[in-house]
């Protein structure tokens, strides 16, 4: 019975390695024949380098966007909660950030286009005429809210909670002997924080980082509703023609495809799949390097 | 190194730091100033929170109605109801939970109490790397699956169980080990000196002291997965009408029928945004319920340790 029970275990712990095989198996092979199919049959009649290569420009774009903007934030929101606020604050303000995390993603898809991308139009509208000589910025601004900006700072918002508990975890293991010793000398707060407590966190925020890129590469039906897509690939963050992204192509295409298309469209989800595993493997490494040295 | 000469001059041990009269104007300053602004990030950050809520419930609550809960959608133009969409998204999740429950917690009972070395290493590194699959492409794989023995095309509410699986199997094992490792050794201890086989401990002792954690950790995996919406849109397809048979034709959801309503509203525009956003209020409810249940089930019945 014993034999039978620790078998179960090993097998349902085997399972799990066998469905992250699986997924990767399986978009091989309903990948593989629009991998080796001519251009001609492909949707566009494009090679499907030239189909892909667009829709990764678009993934990575967004999601840079989105890490550039919540990484900051969620590195002064975890400080807040772990060494401003007070201590007995500090739960209850970690549950209000978490509850970020706990909205559907399809939620964040409308509130960014029926209040965000509207609130934001004359923001956008202010950037093209300050800093349109920017390539970012160079419009002309939507009129609509529907762009490359608004889908990023609502990837942001998503991705806020995953980075800043990474960095929270780190910031409150922070040794307190070393800021007690900091404040003994003398320091101030943001002086200890900046000597004792930044640096023992950077390896973990950089990590958490990591974590809400992989979340943001791979965010579907937020960047699906916000974004007005024409499949250019530019820089400019404020206009009406964005590149779409993989993961919103896919929910916008594939309800309404025949035959190699899906193949196609499953062969973009393998390249999704491929950058989203390699980006948080190399996180978990960092973590795990981390944990071992501690 | 200016500061260190001024921290040695005048430090006052017995002086609060702040209020030292040691600390020199500009670095007070600076520290104001960022104290500020990291109170103001955190300000920032919770303007989307409460916008989101309060937008939901604002143009929600209109959508809401007794024919919302009741009726379908079948043969109506801009009105009819969600229970097609509720019923979908209960037996959808329900079938996910019913896989990845007894997957995610036998597995976590490996990883916890089995295993060893390198393989268990190696399996917490996937579990881990697994969190991060993106939800789309749990769909795909569900569809690939599925399409290799029932033909292209293929869509049923089982399929979106399945997808929804791979992304609830890590969170399950994640949060169930978590609450294994703080069932304290000294009790498996006790039981090993009675002479208990190992499987009647996990099975007498660890787990049920860890019960109330497991439930919460479940029912918060469940709440992550109930408002999914891209695997399902790639794998139980859009229906007007009530469908409860898992394994036979397409089965409509919240999340889904959210997204069908804003994205092709028909001619009656409004009453399809009403409907889209009393959905989007109804799955928040239903994910604010399940976490604030999980945490009152887990202060209620939580096993006490001394």
């Amino acid at each position: 019975m014993g034999r039978v029970f620790s078998g179960t275990a090993l097998a349902a712990a085997l399972a799990v390695l066998c469905l992250l095989g699986g997924v990767a198996v399986f978009l091989l092979s309903e990948g593989l024949p629009a991998l080796t199919a001519g251009a001609s049959e492909l949707p566009g009649g494009k090679s499907f380098v030239d189909y892909a290569a667009p829709l990764a420009f678009g993934t990575v774009l967004a999601a840079a966007i989105a890490a550039l903007v919540a990484v900051p934030l969620a590195v002064a929101v975890a400080l807040f909660i772990t060494h401003v606020a007070p201590p007995r604050l500090a739960l209850t303000l970690g549950y209000l950030v978490d509850l970020l995390a706990a909205i559907p993603s399809i939620v964040y898809g409308l509130w960014g286009i029926f209040v965000l991308g509207p609130a934001a139009v004359p923001a956008m509208e202010w950037l093209q005429a300050r800093l349109g000589f920017l390539p970012f910025f160079e419009g002309p601004a939507s009129a609509t809210g529907r762009t490359m900006l608004v889908a990023g700072l609502v990837l942001a918002v998503m991705i806020l909670p995953i980075v800043s508990a990474v960095a929270r975890e780190a910031f409150a293991q922070a040794p307190r002997r070393l800021q007690e010793g900091a404040q003994a000398l003398g320091a101030t707060r943001w002086e200890t924080i900046r000597m004792s407590v930044l640096p023992f966190g950077r390896s973990s925020v950089i990590s958490g980082a990591m974590l809400g890129l992989g979340r943001a590469l791979g965010e579907t039906m937020a960047v699906t509703i916000i974004l007005s897509v024409s499949g250019a690939v530019s820089f400019n963050l404020i206009s009406q023609a964005n590149p779409s992204t993989i993961a919103a192509n896919i929910a916008l295409d594939f309800p309404e495809s025949s035959g190699l298309a899906i193949n196609a469209l499953i062969a973009t989800g393998l390249v999704l799949f491929a950058i989203t595993m390699a980006t948080n493997m190399a996180a978990r490494a960092i973590i795990g390097r981390q944990a071992g040295a501690r | 190194m200016e500061g260190a000469s001024e921290l040695a001059v005048h430090a006052r041990p017995q002086a609060a730091p702040l209020l030292s009269a040691g600390v020199g104007w500009r670095r007070r300053a600076v520290n104001t100033a960022m104290t500020v602004l990291i109170g103001g990030a955190f300000a920032l950050a919770m303007i989307p929170l409460f916008s989101l809520l309060f937008e939901v419930a604002k143009r929600g609550i209109p959508g809401l109605s007794v024919e919302f809960f009741t009726s379908d959608a079948r043969g109506v133009v801009g009105g009819g109801g969600a229970a097609h969409a509720i019923a979908g998204t209960l037996i959808i999740t329900a079938v996910a939970a019913a896989i990845s429950v007894p997957i995610g917690i036998m597995a976590a009972v490996y990883l916890n109490e089995y295993g060893t070395g390198r393989l268990r290493r190696g399996l917490t590194f996937f579990v881990d790397v697994m969190t991060g699959i993106p939800s789309i492409v749990a769909g795909l794989f569900a569809y690939a699956l599925f399409e290799l023995f029932l033909g292209p095309g293929i869509r049923l509410g089982v399929m979106g169980s399945v997808a929804l699986s791979v992304l609830m199997v890590p969170i399950v094992i994640r949060s169930a080990e978590e609450v294994l490792k703080i069932v304290p050794d000294h009790l498996r201890e006790a039981a090993h000196a009675l002479g208990t086989p190992k499987w009647r401990i996990v099975t007498k002792v660890v787990l049920p002291t860890a019960f109330a954690g497991l439930v919460t950790g479940v029912m918060i995996a469940v709440a992550r997965i109930v408002g999914e919406t891209a695997p399902l849109l790639v794998t139980t397809g859009v229906v007007d009408s009530m469908n409860t048979d898992p394994f036979n034709g397409r089965m409509q959801n919240l999340a889904v029928y959210a997204y069908n309503e804003y994205r092709s509203p028909g001619v009656m525009k409004q009453a399809a945004y009403d409907h889209a956003w009393a959905a989007a209020l109804t799955l928040i409810a239903i994910v604010m319920v399940l976490n604030v249940l999980a945490r009152v089930i887990y202060r209620r019945y939580k096993t006490e340790i001394r």
